[in-house]
């Protein structure tokens, strides 16, 4: 050892803290949660590198307004439950958020840690998602204290993130809910599209039983717009307020020949299957899967990322994403991309489908791609794919996912009287209130917005929250 | 919710269940379907509302046991309940004074031809109606079907009941008589529903269809239930149940119904490897 270590050392920096994960070969086939959340040192040792800054842009990123360096702090100062309840007055789905939430485009891109240059922001997902699940475990389950009730109800159609949000802070101000879904289950595209090991659904059954509890009332199985529509519950049914949070849930298909073959799926239908209908149970559950060996999946989102994860899941050979630009452009989280790397699914970008090939029965068995290249870039900023005139070829497949987006669904608009739509279907609501030009009709998420994200869902919810609640002067 | 009523055999793997659904009793409308789950584990698959009595909170439903979920409702008895009934869904039959309609009932298609039939009587169409079946035996709703129609013609396959031969020939000689035809509608098996087109389309006659994809949320989220019509891809849970017969891609529709196939017969290996007897049937049960 040398002696020219005199100089006192500086306090060594804490990088940003890991959370565990299940190992990447064992998990590709099995639909156990992926990530496995930090245990209390870790979060304790990430939460140290907050700086709770005077003036948290941290909080500016994040589409609920959760008071980020308020509960960091409690986890400093090992307050757990605490630092839960912190969040809960912002955001009544944490667990939920502290999964699917892209952190690291809203709160973590700004928080000052990551600003500085080298070191990376703060992990605020990660703390979210430990303090939430240590307060569901450790939790007395004691629910916040409920005011008088005010006299008023509002129906949400829809129980899907921005539904469950607005339920959660219409509650606890005395309000009367109902939430109307139309499937068996609740949770919208928690529990039919995000996979189970992403989000665990006995995790958004707590955070369901936990708006029961709080006197939310839940109608399942009610599809508005068939058993009765929105005019009926104003209407008829005297709701002092609607909100129209029915989701993106129409699948876009890619209008190619062959799309109709055999083991030819929209995300959301083999999603569905694969996740509310558990199919991977099969025939336990009797709900079945084409099983593929050799799968595609059109798209290169979060949706892609989970239809290919899942293929693998349920026995897959060989999974490709097929995308249209390069890695650079991939619209889904860089952290889903990465898992989907690690499990061993492939990528063929810069490519193209023309056609899908079937075989005489009636099942797809190939498909026709053309080749990209990036030319220049476009309204968004990313650079267009042009063919590159003459490059076609083929590839082997069994199952074809399509993953190219939603539509909105048009069962609610098309039912409901005086209700504005844009040209894409979705509903017109005013971006700052949910509120739609249509007396005492509010709207948001997917419906509003076309297909987004979980957080931006519950950012709407709670802005019609805030609208009605000043609306109804409670 | 979605107790079974009354539930009886009406021919050989063919039952009948009147079940507690008043919402969806009410709102209802010919044409119309549910969704049902039998247990948690269940799948969902799409059933034509047979009948339904909005003052007692009932609807009806009429089922041939084909795969695992039919035959385990084969096997539920009065006082069970469904897991999950979502519906009504789908678009209402259009209904109105068309003059003559005929109506073809194939097999189990009579169970769902039977609203519309009635709906088409109220609104003041002579209705003639032809329902056939392989053998006497399978025929079903005959005497329903009588009171709701001004003609009802029989076929049997093997000539056991009725006309000896198919609807589709009775229906072509319904033409050949020179009989105003304003509308056909035809439900029933698929080769059926293609048949009895093959034989309006030379008469020029306007055919509606319902169709019966496999479905899963019934509400135009997934997107299982992909038809052809007109070139067109249509969603049946939402756009339909009911197309343009003259229009639809039936031998897709087959192909796609088929898709499963292999799996389906895992599921009812696996079912019967499983029995589960009806309470009904043992000394001592309800």
């Amino acid at each position: 050892m040398s002696d020219q270590q005199a100089k006192p050392a500086k306090k060594p920096k804490v990088p940003r803290q890991k959370m565990p994960e299940q190992d990447p070969i064992q998990r590709a086939h099995n639909f156990y949660e992926v990530a496995l959340g930090y245990e209390n040192d870790l979060a304790l040792l990430e939460a140290s590198r907050c700086l709770n800054c005077k003036k948290p842009s941290c909080m500016k990123g994040c589409p609920v307004e959760v008071d980020i360096p308020d509960f960091v702090s409690l986890v400093k100062a090992g307050d757990m439950i605490g630092a839960a309840w912190k969040i809960k007055e912002k955001n009544s789905l944490p667990r939920i958020a502290g999964r699917v939430c892209p952190q690291e485009t809203q709160c973590e891109a700004r928080c000052v840690v990551g600003a500085k240059g080298k070191n990376e922001p703060c992990a605020i997902g990660r703390l979210e998602r430990y303090v939430a699940d240590y307060a569901a475990i450790h939790g007395d389950g004691k629910l916040p204290e409920m005011p008088k009730a005010t006299g008023l109800k509002v129906g949400i159609v829809g129980s899907g993130p921005a539904g469950l949000t607005l339920a959660g802070a219409l509650i606890k101000k005395g309000v009367a809910v109902t939430v109307f879904e139309a499937l068996h289950e609740l949770g919208g595209v928690l529990v039919y599209g995000i996979p189970e090991f992403r989000l665990p659904k006995a995790i958004v059954r707590a955070e369901v039983d936990e708006l029961r509890r709080m006197g939310v009332e839940f109608k399942t199985n009610w599809v508005i717009g068939r058993i009765e529509t929105v005019d009926d519950l104003l209407e008829k049914r005297k709701y002092d307020g609607v909100f129209i949070g029915s989701g993106a849930g129409a699948p876009l298909f890619l209008k190619i020949p062959g799309e109709n073959l055999n083991g030819v799926y929209s995300a959301n239908e083999f999603l569905t299957r694969a996740n509310l209908m558990k199919a991977y149970m099969f025939p336990q559950a009797d709900t079945p899967v084409a099983k593929g060996r050799r799968v595609v999946v059109f798209g290169g989102g979060n949706v892609a990322m989970d239809s290919a994860r899942t293929s693998l899941r349920l026995g897959a050979e060989e999974v490709t994403i097929v995308y249209r630009r390069t890695m650079e452009e991939l619209p889904a989280r860089s952290e889903e991309v990465h898992h989907a790397i690690e499990e061993g699914v492939k990528f063929e970008l810069l490519s193209s489908p023309l056609e899908i090939i079937g075989n005489e029965q009636g099942w797809a068995v190939g498909i026709k791609l053309q080749k990209m290249q990036l030319g220049e870039p476009d309204a968004s900023g990313r650079r267009r794919p042009v063919p590159i005139p003459g490059a076609f070829y083929e590839k082997e497949c069994d199952t074809v996912i399509v993953s190219i987006g939603n539509a909105a669904n048009p069962l609610v608009p098309s039912t409901t009287k005086n209700l504005e739509t844009n040209k894409w279907g979705n509903i017109v609501a005013d971006p700052e209130t949910g509120k739609t030009p249509k007396d005492r009709v509010w709207a948001g998420g997917d419906i509003v917005t076309g297909a987004a994200t979980v957080i931006l869902a519950m950012g709407a919810g709670r802005k019609a929250a805030l609208s009605m609640i000043d609306t109804f002067k409670i | 919710m979605f107790e079974i009523l009354e539930k009886e055999r009406i021919g050989p793997g063919v039952n009948r269940a009147v079940i507690s659904a008043p919402a969806i009793a009410e709102a209802h409308r010919p044409g119309q379907f549910i969704i049902l789950r039998t247990t948690d584990n269940g799948e969902r698959i799409p059933l034509t509302v047979a009948d339904k009595n909005v003052e007692k909170g009932t609807i009806t439903l009429v089922w041939q046991e084909v795969g695992s979920t039919t035959y385990y409702m084969g096997t539920m008895c009065v006082g069970e309940k469904f897991q999950d009934i979502c519906g009504p869904l789908g678009a209402p039959t259009h209904i109105e004074k068309f003059g003559t309609v005929v109506g073809v009932g194939g097999g189990i298609g009579v169970a769902p031809l039977y609203p519309i039939t009635k709906g088409m009587h109220d609104a003041g169409n002579n209705v003639i109606s032809i329902l056939g079946a392989r053998t006497e035996g399978l025929l079903i709703m005959t005497e329903e079907m009588r009171k709701v129609s001004d003609e009802l013609i029989i076929s049997t396959d093997d000539g056991s009941y009725g006309f000896h031969g198919f609807v589709t020939q009775v229906l072509q000689g319904l033409i050949d008589r020179g009989q105003q035809i304003d509308l056909v509608v035809a439900i029933g098996p698929v080769p059926m529903m293609k048949a009895v087109v093959n034989v309006t389309r030379k008469a020029n006659l306007p055919t509606v269809v319902s169709l019966n994809p496999i479905m899963v949320d019934g509400t135009g989220m997934c997107g299982a239930c992909r038809v052809e019509v007109g070139g067109k891809t249509m969603f049946g849970c939402v756009d339909g149940p009911e197309f343009d017969g003259l229009q639809v891609d039936f031998d897709l529709l087959m192909k796609r119904l088929a898709m499963y196939k292999g799996q389906e017969l895992i599921a009812l290996n696996n079912f019967r490897d499983t029995p589960r007897g009806c309470q009904c049937t043992f000394p001592g049960g309800a």
